[in-house]
């Protein structure tokens, strides 16, 4: 929950709500870049953050990315935030 | 030195180890007095077990695990709340799965969804506000939950969720704040801390200067640092140079990403949606002041502790821990974790009875997770 995982930023989805599509690992996944945003959200499009429970809250650059990544791997906390991103999608298609 | 070889740089570790155990020499520390640094963030608290850094440093140095995991320090009154919510008919209760296994008085959330409650868990707070657009006729209450990095995040769902006028969405909050459990430890008197390795993404936020008050009022330095091993040990490096030259600084090892100032945008929805309350309760350490958030009254429609009639009275009857859990003792640095009774006997990750058991940034389960692997680099 508080480690975060890096993302790439691939495209802009809603700009009203300040959200774009990441890609985390393979997976893609809108997040909200209202943190770090400073101008049109175009501008983020191709650029490294490190993204919280869905939000943009630092851009960091390519190779900070991939040693914070590989020492996600290590403490096996990447494959916890995808499987909690899979769960959250789970949770939009149950049935009560 | 088995965790060597796992080290993306071994050769970069072995030269700041060496200078460590140089300083910590120079200094006069050894394994029967040695300095006491407390790595805040359960995050480094994990990353140090992973990587064997506390058996790779010199043993002046003893590493004493903070309170910074906030499923760890959830008070059990406040589970009992969430049960509480979660299990009336129109709701949909959503939360992190750290949150699940958190043991209540009776129960926990998981037991409570095997009994029936409607518990989702999700990744995001915007998962629950994508449930509350599509299920207009349940409430969909999401647990806020964590310290000052999660924190923005639960703000602006919230200020989403107003501008929408989404009136089934609420949360019921539980974010804390990172600095005053230190200042509450720092005044215990039979607390003996040297220096603090400082948490690193609640920085990003944050900035460095609410930390001021370590350097300036209690004369201790702190060091924020990253998650990669060798930014630990780069940190741990910085905070025994400081002892050992007599300076007491507020230092950012991970500037890469934690600005002097913090996060602009994150600081100005967490004012914004967020104001203090007079105390909260942290389990392991009891009430302590103005450390947890509840929603601004501008936000009310949004506050599950309103709208579910809860409030924060419920919380504050005091609710003791299980007979002989120790938690509050290890979190407080006085007793290590395989010193208490229960520890992997009636208290596992699988069936944790104390809250620091639960999390993989809780000092029990990290010593349990690697006790194994310990055990083989000895």
């Amino acid at each position: 929950m508080c480690l975060g995982i890096p993302g790439r930023i691939v495209a802009v989805t809603d700009e009203a709500r300040q959200m774009a599509m990441a890609e985390v690992s393979g997976v893609r996944r809108e997040v909200n870049v209202a943190c770090v945003a400073s101008g049109p959200l175009e501008t983020l499009v191709g650029r490294w953050a490190l993204i919280h429970v869905g939000f943009a809250m630092a851009l960091i650059d390519e190779d900070e990315a991939a040693a914070t990544l590989e020492a996600l791997r290590e403490l096996g906390e990447a494959q916890e935030a995808l499987e909690a991103m899979a769960a959250g999608d789970a949770a939009l298609g149950e049935r009560a | 030195m088995r965790y060597m070889d796992e080290f993306r740089d071994p050769k970069a570790a072995k030269a700041v180890l060496a200078k460590i155990a140089e300083v910590v020499v120079q200094i006069g520390a050894t394994a029967e007095k040695p300095l006491h640094i407390m790595e805040i963030c359960g995050g480094h608290t994990h990353a140090i077990f992973r990587y064997g850094l506390d058996k790779l440093t010199h043993p002046g140095i003893e590493f004493i695990h903070g309170p910074g995991c906030p499923v760890c320090v959830l008070p059990r009154a406040r589970v009992d709340d969430c049960i509480a919510i979660a299990e009336r008919p129109e709701v949909i209760f959503t939360t992190f799965g750290d949150a699940m296994r958190v043991p209540g008085t009776e129960k926990s959330l998981i037991q409570a969804k095997a009994e029936g409650a409607d518990i989702r868990m999700v990744y995001s707070p915007l998962d629950a506000l994508e449930l509350a657009r599509r299920n207009p006729d349940r409430e969909v209450v999401f647990f806020g939950l964590g310290f000052e990095t999660t924190a923005p995040s639960t703000a602006l769902s919230i200020q989403q969720a107003a501008r929408e006028g989404l009136g089934n969405f609420s949360v019921f909050c539980n974010h804390i704040t990172v600095p005053p459990p230190l200042r509450a430890l720092l005044s215990d008197p039979d607390m003996l801390l040297d220096g603090f390795v400082g948490p690193g993404h609640v920085s990003m936020v944050i900035g460095i200067h609410p930390y001021d008050f370590i350097a300036h009022d209690f004369g201790k330095p702190i060091v924020v640092a990253g998650f990669e091993p060798l930014d630990l040990l780069q940190s741990v490096l910085m905070v025994v140079e400081q002892i050992r030259d007599g300076r007491t600084e507020v230092e950012n090892q991970y500037a890469r990403v934690v600005p002097e100032h913090g996060n602009p945008v994150s600081l100005a929805a967490i004012d914004d949606v967020y104001e203090m309350r007079p105390s909260f309760e942290w389990r392991g350490l009891g009430e302590i002041d103005e450390s947890g958030l509840r929603i601004r009254a501008a936000y009310r429609g949004y506050d599950a502790e309103a709208k579910f009639g809860i409030g924060y009275g419920a919380a504050s009857r005091v609710v003791e821990e299980p007979g002989g859990c120790a938690c509050g003792q290890v979190m407080t640095g006085r007793l290590k974790p395989t010193a208490c009774p229960h520890f992997g006997k009636g208290c596992t990750p699988e069936m944790p009875l104390g809250a620091l058991m639960v999390s993989s940034e809780g000092a029990c389960a990290a010593y349990y997770q690697y006790g194994g692997a310990r055990a083989a680099a000895e």
